[in-house]
């Protein structure tokens, strides 16, 4: 009996059309934005000015504060101006824009494809490097890498979880890098069950990835300590409270974190990341990013570099008009339409979706009829019909007591909604004035 | 009469008498004293209990008036000034005359001067649009037109215009309590002085990107060129981040800036309409 996580969940169409598509590098653009938010926290500060040369790998953006991470150029040329871009959702963010001249790397990035298996760094070395590769996670959040992998004193780590389920519909970015990139990515789990000091690490994939299952089932004999556990299809697999769920049946409390069930998730495309970070010395400027979509004749996994305007990727396709179509940034379910479609691609692009209107239109919205299917879908065990209607009425004590800050924002319960109700619309935003509620208590 | 009936109307009495001694009891043993002018304070507000004043209702605000030792921070912004003498009057305090309020809608992206750039489908809600993304125009800054605005308006006294997509305020019903003021995610509606015969000038755009990028998004934008800065005699003009903000305590309403501004970002309102030698830009103009 393959395993999933207990609660709640919904089986969307996967449509991994992509997933045969081999990873390409996109061609160099003639210019990149490269935006300051790329992580979750507080945005970098530039250290570079308008004229400054810079080479592939360079610092060009410092961390401020705790959560925050660096920033490096993802090509070599002359920064033509320091000043806000729109992103994708058509908000001014402070970028470094750079002309490309070339493509010429720091020194000290090892571009060769040998495959470095010693592992010479001690735990703080490791850390201290990942940090200074700006790795993030590239599951969606962005969240810096070095942070998780460091718990907080007087909590351990026991398992490394890591994510390769994948459970957004269309997205294969991950998958591609499972199958392309076996023996670097258990490389860099290994690598991160040292920074931890953790014995067992479990790579979760969901059935439809056979081939990346045996993949790395055939390279698990040098790596003593790594597993795979291969799991039912179901959506929101890839969330961490799910995940943990599903392979470890632990549940983390509300309100708190995977370490407090002695556990660190990280995704599959990370510890690629981090592999490359600690062996090869290669920031995180590029990644894998699937283009998609149903009404896109050919579709591809492409390595791309950060900063890259989206309007490159749609060239390839001049035929395809954008009246009507809905691109969408990330997944289906948690990804966010694009208004802006100059904007650049981040860190955390793993997907770009285009979807034609007759996909994502909106059903006409009734009245609840309180059939109870979101509360069958919800994972985290919420009543979102519940939610919605005290939401609507700012009732914010009672959305407290029904834990409203638990919700994800997976979307299963607008996903299976027959009402068309915008059930997580008004969540979303009740939960972020419920959660400043209890900040604002607590000090 | 018949036997039960004495023995019931007696027992009833009875108990009847009993309780109201231990009720009267309790309300001398619990019984607090409260100052009678917070009654009397109450009996003089509007009674509209919209919190504007920053407190929760017009009791709270009544309390507070009554616990101070003067009025210099407490204002009702629904009464003004009338109600604020009546307060002062029963507390014996003085009070300072302010000048009338009123919100102002600081966008003048209107249907035609502002191209949608998308299409948003979701929850008609400012706060959950904006949520989301910048908006469904090429300007991340301007009005959502969803009405959050309009949702909280106790008094009914600002409305979408279907012609325009924006906000329109009556100035008449407006009693800056600033509710708008709070709901509006974008933070376009700003509380100003409602100026002698309701005459005011104010930059109706609140577009923090460069002047072209701003330009390209609306054809009313402004575009932070600093004409009005120069121009302005009384130092009330301020231009900063690329965008211009008049001090209406500064402001003298000579309208300089209004015919320097190239773009017709700065809006007069209510002034008398002289001859026709250029167009008026008064689209949004209260009526």
């Amino acid at each position: 009996m393959k395993r999933t996580f207990s609660i709640g969940g919904v089986h969307p169409h996967d449509n991994k059309l992509s997933s045969g598509a081999a990873i390409e590098n996109f061609p160099l653009p003639e210019r990149v934005s490269i935006l300051m938010t790329q992580h979750l926290g507080a945005p970098a500060s530039p250290i570079v000015e308008k004229g400054d040369k810079v080479k592939v790998g360079q610092v060009i953006a410092k961390p401020v504060g705790f959560i925050s991470g660096y920033i490096h150029s993802s090509v070599s040329g002359t920064v033509s101006s320091v000043e806000p871009v729109k992103d994708f959702a058509g908000r001014s963010v402070m970028s470094v824009n750079i002309d490309v001249e070339g493509d010429e790397w720091v020194e000290e990035i090892d571009k060769s494809d040998t495959i470095i298996k010693e592992i010479s760094l001690d735990p703080e070395e490791i850390l201290k490097r990942i940090s200074e590769c700006g790795v993030v996670g590239l599951g969606g959040a962005a969240f810096p890498a070095h942070i998780k992998l460091s718990p907080p004193p007087g909590t351990k780590a026991e398992f490394l979880l890591i994510n390769g389920a994948e459970c957004e519909p269309y997205i294969t970015a991950d998958h591609r890098v499972m199958l392309e990139h076996t023996e670097e990515l258990l490389i860099g789990v290994k690598i991160m069950m040292k920074a931890l000091g953790v014995e067992k690490a479990i790579v979760g994939i969901e059935e439809n990835k056979k081939d990346a299952i045996t993949a790395i089932n055939n390279k698990l004999g040098e790596y003593p300590g790594i597993s795979v556990m291969e799991l039912k299809k179901m959506y929101p697999q890839g969330g961490e409270k799910q995940l943990i769920d599903a392979i470890l049946k632990r549940r983390v409390p509300a309100l708190g974190l995977p370490i407090d069930v002695g556990v660190v998730v990280q995704n599959v495309s990370t510890a690629f990341a981090v592999y490359q970070a600690v062996q090869k010395n290669k920031p995180l400027f590029e990644r894998v990013l699937t283009l998609t979509g149903g009404v896109l004749g050919k579709r591809h996994n492409f390595r791309v570099r950060m900063g890259t305007s989206l309007d490159k990727l749609l060239a390839l396709y001049p035929e395809l008009g954008l009246e009507g179509r809905k691109i969408i940034h990330g997944g289906p379910m948690m990804g966010k339409a694009v208004s802006v479609t100059e904007a650049p691609l981040m860190k955390s692009s793993s997907s770009i979706l285009i979807l034609d209107g007759s996909e994502t239109k909106r059903g006409v919205r009734s009245n609840c009829i309180r059939c109870g299917k979101c509360v069958d879908a919800c994972p985290m065990g919420l009543e979102p019909y519940l939610l919605f209607r005290l939401a609507g009425a700012k009732r914010y004590d009672d959305l407290e007591e029904i834990m409203v800050y638990d919700c994800m924002e997976c979307g299963c319960c607008m996903y299976t909604c027959p009402a068309n109700i915008p059930l997580l619309d008004a969540i979303t935003i009740a939960k972020s004035d419920v959660i400043k509620i209890m900040r604002s208590r607590r000090k | 009469m018949n036997s039960t009936l004495l023995i019931t109307i007696v027992c009833l009495s009875a108990l009847g008498l009993f309780l109201s001694i231990v009720l009267y009891l309790v309300a001398r043993k619990f019984r607090v004293d409260e100052d009678p002018r917070i009654d009397l304070v109450e009996a003089a507000m509007p009674g509209a209990n919209c919190g504007g004043c920053g407190y929760a209702g017009c009791r709270a605000f009544s309390e507070a008036c009554v616990k101070s030792d003067n009025l210099d921070n407490l204002y009702c912004p629904v009464g003004g000034n009338d109600t604020m003498k009546a307060v002062a009057d029963i507390l014996g305090f003085q009070v300072q005359e302010k000048a009338p309020m009123v919100a102002v809608v600081r966008c003048g992206g209107t249907f035609e001067k502002r191209e949608k750039t998308n299409l948003y489908d979701g929850m008609d809600s400012c706060r959950v649009m904006s949520a989301m993304y910048a908006g469904d125009t090429g300007c991340s800054y301007g009005c959502l037109g969803m009405g959050d605005c309009v949702k909280v308006c106790n008094f009914d006294a600002i409305r979408i215009d279907p012609q325009t997509g924006l906000p329109v305020v009556d100035s008449d019903k407006c009693t800056a309590c600033g509710a708008c003021v709070k709901a509006c995610p974008k933070l376009i509606i700003e509380l100003r002085n409602k100026g002698p015969k309701e005459r005011r000038i104010f930059v109706s755009c609140v577009n923090k990107d460069k002047g072209g990028v701003a330009r390209k998004a609306c054809e009313v934008a402004c575009i932070g060129c600093k004409k009005c800065e120069k121009v302005c005699q009384f130092d009330a003009v301020k231009v900063e981040n690329n965008i211009a903000y008049i001090d209406f305590y500064k402001c003298k309403l000579c309208k300089k800036c209004v015919d320097e501004c190239p773009t017709g970002a700065i809006l007069a309102l209510n002034f008398p309409v002289k001859p026709p030698k250029q167009e008026s830009v008064n689209d949004n103009t209260p009526s």
